[in-house]
């Protein structure tokens, strides 16, 4: 029975571990084919199936005819999106702080629908939201730069910032401040010697989405940016011409994945909740 | 001296209407009362987490209801272990201190003679998460003590903890409450008898209200009211009624034997107050019993009289089957007496 149950457990697992992990295993395996043997039908191992060619890569270096250079937008995009990811998570993790501990009221608006004002900004369909973006960045000469970009950023990434952090400070016991403010502290000092540090989960959660929607916008980066600011998901449509260079394609999509995969890698032993432990019963 | 003068609150839970008492400095007031009566919001109040609606708070003169929560020299343990869960035992225990400015030597010196007396010594390096629950209650202890707070509030300190260790710290309680003895302690919980063990005064508060206060043997002995006798004895006391004609007592048609130095009140209804230990094996009146629970070393009985329902209480272990018929005698002199509106009529009895 328990030998059984292991080995379709192991199969099951290796099962899905395939499905997860087989998408990269080809774009990494395509990026080192050329042409031709792209279109010769499936091939997957090189130098048993293929030749491979390096030529993917390069052209992710080069100028010109033979390819476009992602320095600059990797950068661009990097900039752009850890600026607007601290600017979201400080401001967010301050709001949700007072949402999770104060009550607001004014005339008929209450916490509850402050905090629904802050999450249906996620509701609005993005092209509604592209119109005024792009007016007001032209208003203030802000299109087409990093800064502009980073204040869209901030708008798009503070929701979800707050969202995140609303619900993991509700799991906080408010005696937690409390104690701190008995024990001598102001409410902004609590906030910052006792919730803050044992906030660390919800920050790298809130902290990773912040980064994942930031890191992979095209719509606005496409939108609102045109020569002189280019970001990550828009080069690599550039890259696109008659002929789909595929191989360019599957290392320029490695290389956009690989930042997040390794700060995925890094936070992940403090994303569980286990850090409250001992804070009360 | 803390003073409490018309102390009303409005929150939703339950609000407190118009609490007074004076509470005076190198005493221990222990609030008793069910789940739900006030207790929590009155050391909450009191701490300055809970808004005054009305009335005054006062120490030694001066208003505190401007005062914030960091500076009313106040300490608090809560029901659930609280602790800082990223700082170790030593940070936690010496966090108030050098909050209020002594340097990490000091504090820590300080932090370790609070551990010391909690029985924590050589935990100091661990993290909350790493003890026990006693321990952490421990930890939280040592915090509240270690500052030497002008007042001390309590609330229900034990109450999560297992029977054993319950008892292990309710025995110690005396000897680190010692530590605060210049200040104010004001110490909630459910338990009569804890109530009565640690207090020197006690506090009974049933729905918001202050019902009762004195020294717990005189509230024992002489409750003003039917709440309070239900409040101050585990198992409670029952609540009987009765009727009193031609200076006899009855229940239903159980006429009561009357020792003959007691007065009966005026003719009319009364309610009787029966003292779990009022009651005894052996006598003339009959008894059903509907449930028989072991409790440490006694037996408490639940019986169904003919006049209405009592609680006994028998010193040792004795096995009572459901149903079962009994003989139970009253000792008469152990009775309580309550008007039809639950003022205690006794004491006038005894007087008069």
């Amino acid at each position: 029975m328990g030998r059984t149950y292991h080995i379709i457990k192991y199969l099951c697992l290796l099962a899905w571990a395939t499905f997860v992990v087989f998408p990269f295993l080809w774009a990494l395996s395509t990026s080192f084919k050329d042409a031709n043997a792209v279109t010769s039908g499936a091939r997957y191992i090189p130098w048993v199936e293929f030749d491979p060619s390096v030529q993917g890569w390069t052209s992710l270096f080069a100028s010109g005819s033979k390819g476009i250079n992602i320095v600059t937008p990797f950068l661009n995009s990097a900039s752009v999106t850890l600026l607007a990811s601290i600017v979201s998570l400080s401001l967010g993790t301050l709001a949700a702080y007072g949402l999770s501990r104060f009550s607001f009221k004014a005339g008929f608006v209450k916490n509850s629908d402050i905090t629904f004002f802050f999450i249906s900004q996620r509701i609005m369909p993005p092209i509604v939201l592209a119109i005024p973006f792009f007016l007001m960045l032209k208003e203030i000469n802000a299109l087409d730069t990093i800064f502009g970009l980073v204040i869209v950023y901030v708008a798009l990434l503070l929701p979800i910032a707050v969202w995140v952090m609303i619900d993991f400070f509700a799991s906080i016991p408010k005696e937690l401040d409390e104690m701190a403010m008995i024990d001598g502290c102001t409410p902004i000092g609590a906030f910052f010697r006792v919730v803050l540090p044992n906030s660390t989960a919800g920050l790298v959660v809130a902290g990773m989405f912040c980064l994942i929607f930031g890191w992979n916008d095209f719509f606005f980066a496409f939108i609102l940016t045109f020569t002189e600011t280019q970001l990550l998901p828009v080069a690599i449509v550039s890259l696109n011409s008659s002929v789909t260079p595929w191989w360019s394609l599957s290392a320029f999509a490695l290389i956009s994945v690989t930042p997040l995969a390794l700060i995925a890698i890094v936070v992940e032993r403090f994303m569980s909740r286990g850090s409250l432990a001992g804070a009360f019963r | 001296m803390l003073t409490l003068k018309n102390l009303s609150t409005a929150g939703r839970k339950r609000p407190l209407h118009a609490l007074n008492a004076d509470l005076k400095s190198g005493k221990i007031y222990t609030i008793l009362g069910r789940t739900g009566s006030g207790k929590t919001e009155l050391l909450r109040t009191v701490m300055g987490l809970d808004e005054i609606a009305s009335g005054h708070l006062e120490l030694d003169g001066q208003d505190l209801a401007k005062r914030p929560v960091r500076k009313r020299q106040m300490s608090m343990v809560y029901q659930q272990f609280i602790n800082y869960p990223h700082l170790t035992v030593l940070k936690n225990v010496a966090f108030p201190l050098r909050r209020q400015g002594l340097s990490e030597k000091e504090a820590s010196k300080r932090a370790m003679a609070a551990l010391d007396l909690v029985g924590l010594a050589g935990f100091e390096g661990r993290m909350p998460s790493e003890l026990s629950g006693g321990q952490q209650q421990r930890v939280a202890i040592a915090r509240a003590i270690v500052k030497k707070a002008r007042i001390l509030l309590m609330d229900e300190p034990l109450a999560n903890l297992d029977y054993k260790l319950r008892e292990q710290l309710r025995e110690e309680f005396p000897r680190l409450l010692a530590e605060n003895s210049d200040g104010i302690i004001l110490y909630s919980t459910t338990e009569p008898a804890e109530a009565m063990q640690l207090g020197d005064e006690m506090i009974v508060m049933h729905e918001g209200r202050i019902l009762a206060m004195g020294a717990p043997e005189a509230i024992f002995e002489a409750p003003a009211t039917v709440e309070v006798a239900k409040l101050i004895s585990d198992p409670p006391v029952s609540i009987v009624a009765g009727r009193i004609a031609d200076g006899k007592l009855s229940a239903g048609q159980t006429v009561l034997q009357s020792l003959p130095d007691l007065k009966m009140p005026d003719t009319g209804a009364v309610q009787i107050g029966i003292r779990p230990d009022a009651l005894s094996i052996g006598g003339d009146m009959q008894a059903k019993v509907v449930l028989a629970e072991f409790s440490g070393s006694d037996t408490i009985v639940h019986l169904a009289f003919e006049f209405g329902a009592a609680v006994m209480l028998v010193e040792g272990i004795h096995e009572f089957s459901p149903d079962e018929r009994i003989s139970v005698s009253i000792d008469t002199s152990r009775l309580m007496f309550f008007s039809t509106d639950g003022e205690n009529i006794s004491e006038r009895l005894g007087n008069g």
